[in-house]
């Protein structure tokens, strides 16, 4: 490997590699383009990429082939998925298959900057860590991990849920998914009453940069209670983001099918 | 239709020719029965009349006034009514007469008025008053004439008279044989028949017109009517209604025929709702993927764009439109693959009334402001169903705002009423099979041959060197199998797995139906599903599904007090963009319905009368 590059983004229309390009060519970072999982595959031998954006249904090779594939090399790079399938069982097999995040098309430049922010920062981490790993020998799967409480679950490394003995689950968001943004401004959060899905965006936090970032719901179901608190005080989401920082309480429509998707935090402990 | 073909015409042809044989023997035994009245009649009238004669000459007869006789005879005679009078002696010879010319003559006492008495050796001496008439012609064209014979006793005046005495022990001395003509009688039986013809003639026609009328208007004209209803439906027009409303057979068969269009047009809406809503999940999905990334390139530009040129607020303001209107499209692309997406619910045990009750919840605002009042009738006894309880919770949530939406804001208010209640129904015809295997494990499921749009179950079957595949019905019940290969009864039919050859045959099993070769499959957990090769055989057998019984169902249902819907719209409403509600609208909020009720093996029907309001009937069965 010779040259280290930004971002590499995979996907067989042109006008959304080219839009990749211009979007982040403008906030200066370095872009190449592959129209094909195999090309993006190729170039990936041959150049270090910081951050991968791939999309998920492209001819012959897809997106979760193109995931597999990496995990067989031992390729931690990140991949952020993307795809115009945008669907919530697309977005958690995405996350569950080893992506970063997860991107539904179409997305405004704001929104692809904030993931390719939030994507990069994760990098960065990984990046530390591996030197930290290196320094301490330890084995290099735990390069990053979510200390979130043992009895909790978590969606990728984004939100996490706990249940609780009424039925009813507390979500949050984890503390890694809170070091991947620039310093908190603001979070918007539902209402008590509405409705949130699995893998859908379910709050909005506001960066210091401006970019609004949208948080992956681990549960579907009806929103119980909102920590208002967490409104006028953001701070206290990333001073102790899995106990004063939750979120809802969500009643739960499917927990055990939302379960499968999710987690444990007990098997991140090795 | 040919005349005597149709029920109408048999039926009045047969009454008909009963009641005119049973009205020409009443006429014929009436008018024979008159026939003998009149005669009797006639006689006993002859017969006084020849004892008036006898008594009023007996007199001159002691005297022996001959001359006197002769007069009282011919004046008598010489009346109308009487054709002759005469008096013959013991020897057959004419002694009076009223036609003087045979006085002095012998009649033969063979002749016929004489044999009576005179064919035995011995003269009988006493007659019945029938034996002594005789009717008779003269010649055989002339009228009818009525002989009555009448005998003069001996009596003991006559034979102590001094004048000629007759010996006393001569007993009959002669006979009084008076004879009438029978024209007038004859005449006016003739006319009595020609009447009683005419009469049963009339009663005749009176009754196969009143017999017709009934039947054209009890049996004909309703059985018209089905025909025709018929005819509507093989024509497609499932939604044909025969109006009439009797309470006669003919009436509970046309309600019956009404029932059974009602269910076919739902069943048939089913089935292509089904085969819709698959191929509509399938566009969504090309459409979203397709114009998602079109859309991409759009709203990056433009958004990107709009980050760039913060400073120039005129074209910040077009960028703006631009941006919110390709944020729009996204959201229609969302809903559509949100549509596309019900194909895998998440489901689990979950209480029906409880999902009613928190659609309730969320909905209660929305109602309260139309003043709509939502009436809760949830059975007690309903039993837990497998569903995805997210998605039967829209289900209520878009009924109950599609009801609110019926009453409207402007009627001032209205109820919608939710009633659940359990019930059983046979699982026969209703039960889908949806996993089939060999016994080497492999899925005999074929998605690629459907029938109404659900996965066949394809087996490979061998008959005499032949080969081809049989699809059955993947509906248990229903046998609308599709045969790559016709074996007959009494073939060796081997039936195998696609996929790996294993035998399926049941050796020793042969249909109890008409003999052919059997063969199953396993439903895993489920048992086996016995079926037949024979083509034009439907025997198929689901032992564990029979001995389950009749499955258990929860209904409910959502009544409104709405408008209604229009009977010819009733059957589009379940259709995807379908909607009555114009911009209001997207029109996929009975589609998505449908779609999730059909995933949970479910069925929803509508029951609506326009002014009246709707009725939404959906059944869940209990066991998945």
């Amino acid at each position: 490997m010779t040259t280290t590059r930004d971002i590499l983004v995979v996907d067989d229309e042109d006008v959304i590699t080219s839009a990749v390009e211009r979007v982040c060519g403008a906030e200066g970072l370095s872009v190449d383009a592959a129209a094909n999982a195999t090309d993006g595959l190729a170039r990936m031998l041959r150049t270090t990429y910081r951050l991968v954006v791939c999309d998920v249904m492209m001819t012959e090779v897809d997106g979760f082939a193109f995931l597999a594939e990496l995990a067989r090399r031992q390729d931690r790079t990140p991949v952020i998925m993307s795809t115009g399938m945008s669907t919530m069982e697309n977005a958690v097999r995405a996350v569950n298959s080893g992506a970063i995040d997860f991107v539904p098309k179409p997305f405004t430049a704001d929104e692809l900057i904030a993931a390719v922010r939030r994507g990069l920062r994760y990098a960065r981490l990984q990046a530390d860590a591996t030197a930290m790993a290196g320094a301490h020998g330890t084995r290099p799967d735990s390069l990053v991990w979510v200390p979130c409480p043992a009895q909790y679950y978590r969606l990728g490394y984004a939100s996490w849920l706990a249940t609780e003995r009424t039925g009813s689950v507390k979500v949050g968001v984890t503390d890694l998914f809170m070091k991947t943004l620039d310093t908190l401004q603001s979070i918007h959060l539902a209402e008590p009453g509405d409705e949130v899905v699995q893998g859908a965006s379910c709050a909005t936090l506001t960066g210091a940069d401006g970019l609004e970032h949208g948080l992956m719901c681990p549960v579907t179901g009806h929103i119980l209670e909102a920590n208002d608190a967490l409104v006028k005080a953001p701070t206290a989401v990333e001073r102790d983001p899995y106990f004063e920082g939750w979120m809802y309480r969500v009643l739960p429509s499917e927990l055990q099918y939302d379960l499968k998707h999710l987690t444990a935090c007990s098997s991140d402990r090795m | 239709m040919k005349p005597f073909r149709t029920l109408g015409s048999k039926l009045t042809v047969a009454v008909g020719a009963i009641a005119l044989v049973t009205i020409a023997a009443f006429a014929a035994f009436n008018s024979r029965s008159d026939n003998r009245n009149l005669l009797a009649e006639v006689e006993r009238h002859a017969n006084q009349l020849s004892e008036a004669v006898k008594s009023s000459t007996e007199y001159d007869m002691l005297l022996n006034e001959r001359e006197r006789i002769h007069e009282s005879i011919k004046r008598m005679g010489n009346q109308e009514s009487i054709q002759r009078i005469r008096i013959l002696n013991k020897a057959g010879q004419i002694i009076y007469s009223s036609d003087t010319a045979e006085i002095g003559t012998s009649v033969d006492k063979k002749a016929e008025a004489c044999t009576l008495c005179h064919s035995a050796d011995k003269p009988l001496e006493r007659l019945e008053i029938t034996d002594r008439t005789r009717v008779y012609r003269v010649h055989p064209d002339s009228a009818r004439t009525l002989g009555i014979i009448n005998p003069i006793y001996n009596s003991r005046t006559c034979s102590s008279a001094a004048c000629h005495a007759h010996p006393a022990s001569q007993k009959v001395l002669g006979v009084l044989d008076v004879t009438l003509p029978l024209a007038e009688v004859d005449k006016a039986i003739r006319q009595g028949e020609v009447e009683v013809v005419l009469l049963a003639l009339g009663a005749f026609v009176t009754l196969i017109l009143i017999i017709g009328l009934l039947v054209r208007r009890w049996v004909a004209l309703p059985v018209r009517r089905l025909v025709e209803a018929t005819r509507h439906v093989a024509g497609g027009d499932l939604n044909y209604v025969i109006p009439d409303e009797r309470g006669d057979e003919l009436g509970m068969l046309a309600r019956s025929f009404n029932n059974m269009t009602q269910r076919l047009s739902e069943a048939r809406l089913q089935l292509v709702q089904s085969d819709k809503l698959a191929s509509l999940g399938r566009l969504a999905a090309g459409v979203a993927h397709e114009i998602n990334n079109p859309l991409t390139g759009v709203l990056t530009y433009s958004s990107f764009l709009q980050k760039r040129t913060k400073d120039q607020p005129e074209v910040q303001e077009d960028l703006k439109v631009i941006v919110r209107e390709t944020i729009r499209c996204r959201e229609i692309v969302k809903s559509l693959l949100d549509f596309a997406r019900q194909s895998v619910p998440k489901k689990g045990q979950a209480a029906i009334n409880d999902i009613i009750a928190r659609a309730a919840a969320v909905v209660e605002n929305q109602l309260a402001l139309n003043h709509v009042k939502l009436v809760q009738e949830l059975g007690t006894e309903v039993p837990p169903v497998t569903v995805d309880a997210n998605q039967m919770q829209q289900v209520f949530i878009n009924l109950f705002v599609n009801a609110s939406d019926a009453i409207g804001p402007d009627a001032g208010g209205g109820t919608i009423t939710v009633t659940t209640s359990q019930l059983k129904l046979s699982p026969i015809g209703i039960t889908q099979i949806k996993q089939a295997q060999c016994p080497k494990r492999h899925s005999l499921v074929n998605a690629e041959v459907r029938i109404d749009g659900k996965p066949s179950i394809r087996v490979r079957a061998r008959a005499e060197g032949h080969e081809g595949f049989i699809y059955r019905d993947p509906m248990y019940g229903l046998a609308r199998h599709q045969f790559g290969i016709a074996p007959e009864p009494g073939m060796d039919v081997q039936v195998t797995c696609p996929e790996c050859s294993s035998s399926l045959n049941v050796h020793g099993s042969p249909c109890p139906d008409c003999g052919a070769a059997t063969f199953q499959f396993e439903v895993p957990g489920k048992g086996f599903v016995e079926g037949c090769t024979n083509r034009a055989c439907t025997w198929q057998r689901w032992a564990e599904l029979e001995r389950l019984g009749d499955r258990d169902f929860v209904e409910i249902r959502v009544r409104d007090t709405g408008s209604g819907i229009a009977r010819d719209e009733l059957p589009r409403i379940f259709e995807p963009f379908y909607s009555t509600k114009g911009q209001k609208g997207t029109g996929l909020g009975l589609a998505v319905i449908w779609g999730i009720i059909d995933n949970h093996n479910g069925a929803i029907t509508v029951e609506s009368e326009v002014g009246e309001g709707t009725t939404f009937i959906i059944r869940i069965p209990v066991e998945p």
